[in-house]
């Protein structure tokens, strides 16, 4: 039967040896001969993109790479379905955006506001995501499969 | 009650019954915004509405913990907490954090990270927080005239919760390289950490419910925490999948993901089966049942849930939908809350000296609330599942599904009102007990 002491050894050897290997595979996964995401192209335009991303949390309704709220599309392939004129329609509207319903925060951005955003969608759409970025998008979908 | 500082913790429990209750209220603007009605757009629109609502279940959560803390380690200790006046602050300090970002919220003032929205400089009062909550446990613990594993085990669990927030707060150009990150915070609190919180917890009320040797459960508890961490440090994967990183998370994440039940069954077994041996028979019958309830809805909502779309087959096209709302709900509430609530029902008594061990209220607050939330919990099933053919096999537009699963909705409401109705009645019983005292020491002693 499993004493006390051998049950301590299994959590703290247990726990030691898969952190070990947890974090040689973060090392492993973020080199940069094993980069999928074009880090190489990410610009000044799709960091201000990002962070305008952050400070309106897009996250709280929106999904990008299948993380976010639910509630509204996932924009992960949004430049290859709707296109650069379309976004920034959405983002620079001054009224609550509302054309499949439900309701958008009107931010009323600027062109460059919105440009960025256009950035960083862009930069979004061409992550090899493993396989999600064909699901994730029906339209993106169709163009991989036809 | 042994020791008289443990009544602080009292305070930390009415904290999280109040976000609670607001968490809950902001639920259901968010549940009436799915099924299309969404008046208050204007002044709370669903990104506030739900950076509210989780945040609020975090802080509530981490209030429980606190007061769970303040109130198991002196008496595991046997020694009084090293300062009163200091937990007082520190619970003041926390509402401040908690009320200042809830009302952020609700003024474009946040990060937009999913679960750790709140804004840096509020980041760093947090760490502040955790640092003297921290001080304050551990001081204690170190003064004690014993050391439990119990006690260790719990205190561990706190510590390394404190220390896995700082990954959240680097700051990465690439989108990718943040959500990584954020998982390390997100999951290995919710699916690492916070288990041994939770084992801690247990294992303490099991100890005090059921009068098992104390050496038999904290051997249990080592093996529980033990397959936690190893399957959930490597589950940690399944975030990864689909995020813009190596595929060799498909396959470490699936493998590891898949054991995650394990640790959940053995809880629940564990609990069940400490139970079933216990010769005393503690009267508060409450507290054994969300103690014991615990256990066994975490393994349905947090095991069984999890794995049903944990594998990269599965996730491929369940990733970013409903069906991680169905599971998510019944995790916390099993996992986090329940505990909560079963640590509260047993300590209340000893604070107060009002010994409501047993009442119709309180089993009905029991009742409804677990009802309510399996209900829920099918309804964003259903709603989860339709989302998943429609969307990603039909390809169907997202917003027109979203209006053919509204009805999936108007279910979920109705079955959050049940749920609401068993947390009201659970808050009456809280007040019924009314506020801790000196006497109640007297009495227990």
């Amino acid at each position: 039967m499993l004493s006390k002491k051998q049950a301590r050894a299994f959590f703290l050897v247990g726990t030691l040896v898969t952190f070990m290997i947890f974090i040689f595979l973060t090392i492993y996964s973020l080199s940069k001969a094993q980069d999928q995401s074009h880090a190489e192209n990410i610009t000044p335009a799709v960091v201000r993109g990002k962070k305008l991303w952050e400070k309106n949390n897009c996250m709280g309704c929106h999904t990008l790479m299948g993380e976010g709220g639910y509630y509204a599309p996932e924009l992960t392939k949004i430049v290859e379905r709707r296109g650069d004129a379309y976004i920034k329609a959405a983002l620079m509207s001054k009224t609550p955006w509302q054309v499949h319903g439900r309701k958008m925060v009107a931010y009323g951005m600027t062109e460059q506001e919105a440009n960025d955003m256009v950035a960083f969608f862009t930069w979004i759409g061409n992550i090899d995501l493993n396989g999600f970025e064909r699901v994730v998008s029906p339209l993106a979908k169709d163009k991989v499969t036809n | 009650m042994k020791y008289k500082s443990q009544k602080v913790a009292y305070w930390f429990f009415a904290l999280s019954m109040l976000l609670l209750f607001l968490q809950l209220v902001y639920g259901f603007i968010m549940g009436f915004a799915h099924a299309g009605l969404d008046g208050l757009h204007p002044w709370i629109p669903f990104n506030t509405a739900k950076a509210v609502h989780t945040n609020l279940l975090v802080v509530w959560l981490l209030s429980g913990f606190m007061g769970a803390a303040y109130y198991i380690i002196p008496e595991e200790a046997q020694h009084e907490l090293v300062s009163v006046k200091l937990a007082y602050v520190q619970l003041i300090s926390l509402a401040l954090v908690g009320v200042v970002a809830i009302i952020g919220y609700h003024f474009n003032y946040w990060e937009g990270r999913k679960f750790l929205e709140i804004p840096r400089p509020l980041d760093y009062l947090v760490v502040v927080n955790v640092l003297l909550f921290l001080g304050i446990i551990l001081l204690t613990l170190w003064k004690g005239k014993r050391k439990t594993t119990t006690a260790l085990v719990l205190s561990m669990g706190l510590l390394f919760a404190a220390l896995l927030y700082l990954p959240g707060m680097i700051f990465f150009d690439s989108q990718v390289l943040d959500s990584f990150f954020r998982w390390w915070v997100v999951h290995l609190w919710v699916e690492g950490v916070w288990e041994l919180i939770m084992g801690g917890i247990l294992s303490f009320l099991l100890i005090k419910l059921t009068g098992v040797d104390r050496e038999v459960i904290e051997k249990w508890l080592y093996v529980i925490v033990g397959l936690t961490f190893l399957s959930g440090i490597l589950g940690t994967g399944h975030h990864y999948y689909y995020i813009g990183v190596n595929k060799i998370w498909l396959i470490v994440g699936g493998i590891f993901s898949a054991l995650e039940p394990l640790a959940f069954l053995a809880m629940a077994l564990f609990a069940i089966n400490m139970y079933r041996k216990g010769e005393k028979k503690h009267p508060n019958k409450i507290a054994l049942m969300w103690t014991i309830g615990s256990a066994i809805v975490s393994f349905i909502g947090a095991g069984l849930l999890g794995f049903a779309h944990t594998l990269p087959q599965t996730n491929l096209y369940t990733h970013g939908t409903l069906v991680t709302a169905m599971h998510g709900h019944l995790a916390f509430w099993g996992a986090y809350a329940m505990i909560v609530f079963a640590i509260i029902s047993y300590s209340l008594p000893n604070m107060t000296g009002r010994k409501f061990y047993d009442s119709v209220m309180g089993r009905m607050a029991f009742w409804l609330s677990n009802i309510g939330m399996l209900g829920m919990t099918v309804a964003f099933g259903v709603a989860g599942v339709a989302q998943v053919y429609l969307e990603r096999k039909m390809k169907l537009n997202f917003m027109d599904v979203q209006k053919d699963i509204e009805v999936h909705f108007w279910v979920l409401i109705i079955m959050a009102t049940l749920f609401s109705t068993g947390i009201i009645l659970y808050m009456i019983e809280f007040w019924r007990h009314g506020l801790p005292n000196d006497e109640a020491l007297e009495v227990n002693s």
